[in-house]
């Protein structure tokens, strides 16, 4: 377990210098949402999922969705660097001609399963894929990362519902609680509070962890899988920009990159000389 | 007589027996829509979603996604309005396999009253990029709409209706999206018509007929990818045109044609259909009467036109 850990951890914090990197070259997309939410990215991709970087349709694969979509970079630098595409494309994040949309786009990019990015349309999308494997008789799951913030569009809760309602076991919600949105805190904009007893109310089984401590979020997912009869949901606290300090928990780097100025330092923060190596 | 609506419910509960593929989703109207005659056969493959349109649309996305082939329906108001953008987003970007079949569309909703007659949905679906809109005139034609739209890679909107309408087509009625077909030959006007509009553009051609005037009558089942050659060839031949539809005339068959012949064969044209209105309360013959959609409007657009022609 511990070698577990430790493994995923620096896979984590090679993924946070790939996002830094990917960001300041592509000069646009959102840096404190993906920074928050890898750790979860990282241990769904390279521990819990079933999937197959060179057959992305494989039927057996669990499934993925990134609800907060504006976290695109997280999951393109896990599919890239997981072999879906190659590790080049993304430095054409966001530009004309790229596969690499500003918001997930099942259309081009192999390992996307849906289009998401529109707020609140994820956790839907998730259900019907869930309901689709129950119906198949597939042992596949469905894991979904919705953000905090998200969680104030109104089809969030009717998904909830539904997902309860049809007591989806094989779906596995996952909320990036980082509290802050675009305009500040999640609490100050519109308060979501308490997540864990809301969610408890519809109908789901709910863990709360620390979104950065891996061996917590294996635990919660192991902990998921074994749960009959309704959805799981893990709150996983995080912290927004997580990695890079003057990043962290500030909501003016929710859809800012880092500058020229900003990189080094940035990579400094999670542990890169200035010749690109770890240190 | 049939309502589209039955059509459909039969259809689809046939096509249910030949493909398992086929999944029906609706929002607390199956009774409404007609799916509840696949609900009572295939239970295990309907899911009632309840009161929660955007849900369900995103619901169905998720399940075309795994390879299935969702049928949502509700009321057209519900379908294109609340869930727009769900439509928009989680069906349409990604070229989802939803066929989203709404019933209950325009004017002849009729007692519910105009929050729920949807006038502009045709205009709102033919706007989205990726989408397919048919709007089937009969019960005929409705069966066999659904069964290409089940056939079709790619979202459909299917519009269909409340009431019982005439029935046009006959069993040997071969039905392509993308096609129109002229029910009558005319030379001296042509009426295009879409849904229940073209049964009365007929009635509309033959009171012409009695008064020595040829009409051509053209059904436009599929209002996007829209048939351009034989609008064209109308135009071209006849010189006249009127558009019928149960349906804003801002967006929907008569945008469609006017935008057509505009760039490619400037001719007089008139559009018969809601006049950039809300709907009412009423019975839907009183309000097809009402908002001037009964043949002798046909007949009298018809005869404006010719006098400028």
């Amino acid at each position: 377990m511990n070698e577990t850990v430790a493994t995923l951890q620096k896979k984590a914090r090679k993924l946070r210098v790939d996002i830094i990197k990917t960001l300041h070259r592509s000069k646009s997309g959102h840096t404190g949402g993906s920074l928050s939410v890898i750790d979860l990215v990282t241990t769904l991709y390279y521990h819990k999922m079933r999937h197959n970087p060179a057959d992305p349709k494989w039927a057996g694969r669990d499934r993925f969705v990134l609800s907060k979509g504006h976290a695109a970079p997280a999951q393109y630098v896990a599919l890239a660097d997981c072999g879906y595409f190659p590790a080049e494309d993304l430095g054409m994040l966001r530009q004309l001609g790229s596969h690499l949309q500003g918001h997930p786009d099942s259309k081009g990019t192999p390992g996307v399963e849906v289009c998401t990015g529109s707020l609140g349309q994820g956790l839907s999308m998730a259900n019907g894929m869930a309901l689709a494997l129950r119906l198949d008789k597939s042992n596949s799951r469905v894991y979904a990362i919705l953000g905090d913030g998200e969680l104030q569009e109104g089809q969030i809760w009717e998904a909830l519902m539904a997902a309860c309602h049809y007591r989806l076991d094989n779906l596995c919600i996952m909320i990036d609680a980082n509290g802050l949105q675009i305009d500040g805190e999640v609490a100050k904009v519109m308060n979501v509070e308490p997540i864990p007893e809301k969610l408890r109310a519809f109908g789901c089984n709910v863990i709360e962890i620390d979104g950065h401590d891996i061996s917590q979020i294996i635990s919660a997912l192991d902990a998921a899988e074994t749960v009959k009869g309704q959805p799981t949901a893990i709150v996983a606290r995080t912290v927004k920009g997580k990695g890079v300090s003057f990043f962290e928990n500030k909501a003016s780097y929710h859809g800012v990159t880092p500058s020229d100025e900003e990189l080094p330092r940035a990579l400094e923060c999670l542990g890169e000389d200035c010749n690109g190596g770890e240190k | 007589m049939i309502a589209t609506r039955d059509a459909y419910g039969e259809a689809l509960a046939k096509l249910g027996e030949e493909n398992d593929n086929i999944v029906v989703l609706d929002a607390d109207l199956s009774g409404s829509t007609k799916t509840s005659l696949f609900a009572k056969k295939f239970p295990e493959r309907f899911f009632n979603m309840g009161i929660a349109e955007a849900n369900m649309i995103g619901t169905a996305a998720g399940l075309a996604a795994a390879g299935k082939i969702p049928f949502a329906s509700t009321f057209a108001i519900f379908a294109v309005g609340r869930a727009w953008e769900q439509v928009r987003q989680s069906v349409a970007y990604p070229k989802a396999n939803v066929k989203i079949v709404a019933t209950h569309s325009g004017i002849t909703v009729g007692e519910d009253g105009g929050s729920h007659q949807s006038v502009e949905d045709i205009a709102i679906m033919r706007a989205v990029p990726n989408m397919t809109v048919i709007v089937p005139a009969d019960g005929i034609e409705t069966a066999l709409a659904v069964k290409a739209a089940a056939d079709f890679k790619g979202p459909v909107y299917v519009r269909l209706g409340r009431n019982k309408v005439p029935t046009i087509f006959d069993d040997t009625y071969k039905f392509e999206i993308g096609k129109g077909v002229m029910l009558r030959p005319g030379t001296d006007i042509t009426f295009i018509g879409t849904g229940l509009m073209t049964a009365q553009a007929l009635v509309a051609a033959d009171l012409l007929q009695a008064e020595g005037i040829s009409a051509r009558v053209i059904h436009i089942a599929t209002i996007k990818p829209l048939d351009e050659e034989i609008i064209l060839a109308a135009a071209r031949e006849t010189g006249a045109i009127v558009t019928a539809e149960e349906h804003s005339i801002i967006g929907g068959l008569g945008g469609a044609v006017s935008e057509l012949l505009s760039e490619k064969c400037p001719t007089k044209l008139k559009r018969v259909g809601i006049k950039d209105r809300f709907g009412l309360s009423g019975k839907g013959d009183e309000l097809l009467k009402y908002f001037g959609l009964l043949p002798e409007n046909l007949v009298e657009a018809a005869k404006e036109i010719l006098a400028e022609k």
